[in-house]
């Protein structure tokens, strides 16, 4: 109930800044960008969300499998370890440094969003499979399931919960980074954001800058329901420590 | 049933785990596989059903050799028990047992049918259970369902590892009478693997004793106390063993049957003259239809008219089925030199005294010796 | 790359100066963090907190989901309505005090939480009070937990620090920023590839004093 509150009055507060913002005539020197020109920047921050988000899963979740085979170990040391050390990088360093390599626009933004929204999605896909307990994976060899079933009736439900952690903390992320996206020209909400830097006004910064959280807290508890719907009524007792 | 004809494992990197053990276990027999931890034990079991590649020498399995049948189907038709870490968290107490029928394409129907069925035998049929998760379970049901789990399809042989290992020392005995209990029903051919001796000598109808990889003696629980192969097992069984030796033995063997009773309703008179013309100084009082009651003792025989009057209330009792060393411990609790024996019914069935066990203790030592 | 190299020859004391102005506000955030975060988490984990303890640990968890640019807008929004200076060090500062308290908070909550109720039993047993408890045996067992907290946070800090470079904050994203604005390619790599070496080689020394910061009876192995 309490965090429904806070959830609630957060996403209240961030939509009721944009919308006071961009129901103003004017904005100091300036006008603020219309509903038309949010909502432009607004599809193409989800766009560079989503299909960011969609390569991230699809590069990560099979990679973070894989290094936990039998056959494949010896890569998961530095790939995992390279995937945490990865995420000690700061995502900005991460565009800037997409700038020389690809140039400017829609592509270099991707391709930063991407590798930086694959990190978590590795590090929890490797560690959902391994963290399983032997013991339930050697009880379901004991009963005679094959390699395929065991994946399938075991390991893959009692990984989906962490697989799905590692998804949502990738896109909250991801919605945050895109911000950055508007550095290198990629669009996106953080364009605002940057008009309202340049002309010095943070109500611009706002207007850019509230959706853009909304647009986080939103599918951080969306997410979040998803990956408790996942989550088998059997695992729901144990208390998370992240 | 099984037979192992000199099976040896080696670890790559050469840790030899299990060297040349050679044993056979009787269909319908418990064997149990002793010793101390890392002496090959879990192992020699997991060899059984192929989880641990044999390195060297057979094992047989109703005389066929285990690594010519498929892998998958030669586990689905051995029943697999561990602690009940091994319970699949995100699978419901049902999917949990049906697990291998599922497995082995049985029918809904069949499948509902052999989990009442299971749950039933032990001791959770109540319905209440069937669709619980293993983490609203106490430790003593999970190990239920664990036992109930590895009997899903019916399997002929069951392997149990340490199935009540991490459980309090009271549910432990519980379960152990309650899978004994079972075991006479079902008469499976069980492979038990255990560290502790007491749990061995109560379930085994054979002991392997193993130790470094080596299986060090293949006996009866009684040959393995009175007649140790060598200082090792002497040493694993303990100074006590004459004690542990009374596991071994039930009530029934060495109890008095049928003994002099009094009535409650009767004289103080009568019953001193019953007592001393059976040469004892304590007596069974049993109300309607040969109830126990308590004790009559002859130094109170003075302190009223009436048995009723004299006579101590007791409800400290066994069964015949009770093992020799918890009725001595019940003795020992209770200030009386004898124990009265009943059956369900609290009806009296025989008397067990001090003296009774001592003559106990004695022949078996002999019994030991001789075979 | 070769640009990016003949600058930082040629300028050594400008990337000094703006490498020293990073870690310094990342210095001065985290400090403040630990001496806010700490305390508070400590104080939630007391008995009949739990509400306020889920609520405070929910918004934490909530903030650090916000996109960092949004933060310094809606900082230079009400740092210009108060009068105070909206550009520069001040929201930069600000912010990343706000966002590195969260793994702080968090981790010292959870710490304490965790510490073995029998060894409190113990040390109750043993005639400690209620200070000597938290001081001799919960903090004590909650340092590693808290530590880690401090590692993300100071990694977290020199990430959005470097976005602060776009409010007029200097530091490395100064580079970054400079080279985006005036399409300078060689002070865009200059930035970057310094930043993410900045933020590795912390991560990396940080996990050192991790370890070493482990009591030596909790160490695995």
């Amino acid at each position: 109930m309490r965090r429904q509150v806070v959830l609630v009055s957060l996403i209240a507060l961030c939509i009721g800044l944009t919308v006071w913002v961009t129901s103003m005539d004017r904005v100091g020197i300036m006008f603020p960008f219309t509903w038309e020109g949010m909502a432009k920047h607004a599809q193409r921050h989800l766009q560079l969300v989503f299909v960011a988000e969609i390569i991230a899963i699809a590069i990560g979740v099979p990679l973070g499998v894989l290094v936990t085979r039998p056959g494949f170990k010896k890569l998961a040391i530095p790939i995992i370890g390279g995937a945490s050390a990865g995420q000690s990088v700061p995502s900005m360093a991460i565009v800037a440094i997409m700038v020389p390599l690809i140039g400017l626009g829609f592509r270099p933004a991707m391709v930063a969003l991407i590798i930086w929204g694959v990190l978590p999605i590795l590090r929890n896909s490797y560690a959902a499979i391994n963290d399983i307990n032997p013991a339930i994976i050697e009880a379901a060899r004991g009963m005679g399931m094959t390699r395929g079933q065991i994946v399938r009736k075991i390991e893959l439900p009692l990984a989906l919960p962490v697989i799905m952690t590692g998804i949502r903390v990738s896109t909250v992320v991801l919605v945050g980074s895109a911000t950055l996206a508007a550095l290198v020209a990629g669009g996106g909400l953080g364009e605002i954001i940057l008009v309202g830097v340049f002309v010095g006004e943070p109500l611009i910064i706002l207007q850019g800058g509230a959706p853009a959280a909304a647009m986080a807290i939103t599918m951080g508890f969306i997410l979040e329901r998803i990956e408790r719907w996942m989550t088998p009524r059997g695992l729901r007792v144990k208390a998370e420590i992240s | 049933m099984i037979k192992l004809d000199r099976v040896t494992k080696v670890y790559p990197g050469g840790t030899e785990a299990v060297r040349e053990a050679s044993f056979e276990v009787e269909k319908g027999e418990i064997c149990v596989l002793l010793g101390p931890s890392g002496c090959g034990k879990t192992t020699t079991m997991k060899m059984i059903n192929l989880l641990i590649h044999i390195t060297a020498g057979k094992i047989y399995i109703d005389g066929v050799d285990n690594t010519k049948i498929d892998e998958d189907e030669l586990r689905r038709n051995i029943g697999y028990a561990i602690q009940d870490i091994g319970l699949f968290p995100h699978m419901t107490v049902r999917q949990n047992i049906e697990t291998v029928p599922v497995l082995k394409g049985w029918t809904k129907a069949e499948r509902a049918k052999r989990v009442e069925t299971l749950l039933e035998l032990v001791g959770m049929g109540s319905g209440e259970f069937i669709d619980k998760y293993p983490s609203e379970l106490s430790g003593g049901q999970r190990q239920r369902v664990g036992v109930a789990r590895a009997l899903g399809a019916d399997p002929p042989i069951l392997l149990m590892d340490e199935p009540f290992g991490a459980i309090d020392p009271i549910t432990r005995a519980r379960l152990q009478d309650e899978f004994l209990k079972i075991q006479r029903e079902i008469k499976k051919t069980v492979v038990f693997v255990t560290h502790d001796i007491h749990e061995a000598i109560k379930m085994g109808d054979k002991i392997a004793l193993m130790n470094e990889g080596e299986l060090v003696q293949y006996d009866t629980p009684a040959n393995l106390l009175y007649r140790p192969k060598n200082g090792f097992v002497e040493k694993f069984v303990g100074a006590d063993r004459a004690l542990k030796g009374l596991q071994l033995i039930r009530v029934k063997e060495f109890m008095w049957g049928f003994p002099p009773t009094v009535k409650t309703d009767e004289t103080a008179q009568a019953a001193r003259q019953r007592m001393k013309r059976e040469g004892i100084n304590q007596m069974v009082v049993v109300g309607e239809g040969r109830k126990f009651l308590g004790w009559v003792e002859w130094a109170d025989l003075e302190k009223g008219k009436m048995v009723s009057e004299i006579m101590k209330p007791s409800s400290d009792v066994a069964t015949v089925d009770t093992v020799l060393n918890e009725a001595l411990s019940i003795m020992l609790s209770t200030r009386l030199n004898n124990l009265a024996i009943v059956n369900e019914d609290n009806r009296l069935e025989g008397m067990l005294s001090f003296d009774a066990i001592r003559k106990a203790l004695s022949e078996t030592a002999q019994r030991g010796e001789s075979e | 790359m070769i640009e990016a190299w003949q600058f930082v020859i040629r300028n050594p004391e400008q990337m000094v100066e703006w490498t020293l102005e990073h870690l310094w506000v990342t210095f001065i955030a985290c400090s403040i963090a630990v001496i806010l975060g700490v305390p508070l988490g400590i104080y939630i984990t007391d008995k009949g907190k739990e509400q306020i303890a889920d609520a405070v640990l929910y918004l934490a968890e909530i903030t650090m989901t916000i996109p960092s640019l949004a933060i310094f807008g809606f900082l230079m929004f009400i740092l210009a309505a108060i009068g105070l200076p909206s550009i520069g060090f001040t929201p930069a500062v600000i912010a990343l005090i706000i966002y590195a308290q969260l793994p702080i908070l968090r981790n010292t909550y959870v710490a304490i939480r965790q510490v073995d109720p029998a060894m409190i039993e113990a040390g109750k047993g043993m005639g400690m009070s209620e200070r000597q408890l938290l001081f001799r045996v919960k903090l004590p067992l909650s340092v590693p937990v808290i530590m880690a907290g401090l590692r993300t946070a100071i990694v977290m800090t020199i990430a959005i620090a470097t976005i602060a470079a776009v409010i007029g904050f200097g530091g490395l994203g100064q580079a970054i920023w400079w080279g985006i604005r005036g399409a300078r390619m060689d002070l865009i790599i200059a930035g970057g590839v310094s930043v993410a070496i900045l933020g590795l080689l912390t991560d990396i020394f940080l996990s050192r004093v991790q370890r070493w910061v482990t009591p030596k009876g909790l160490k695995e192995m």
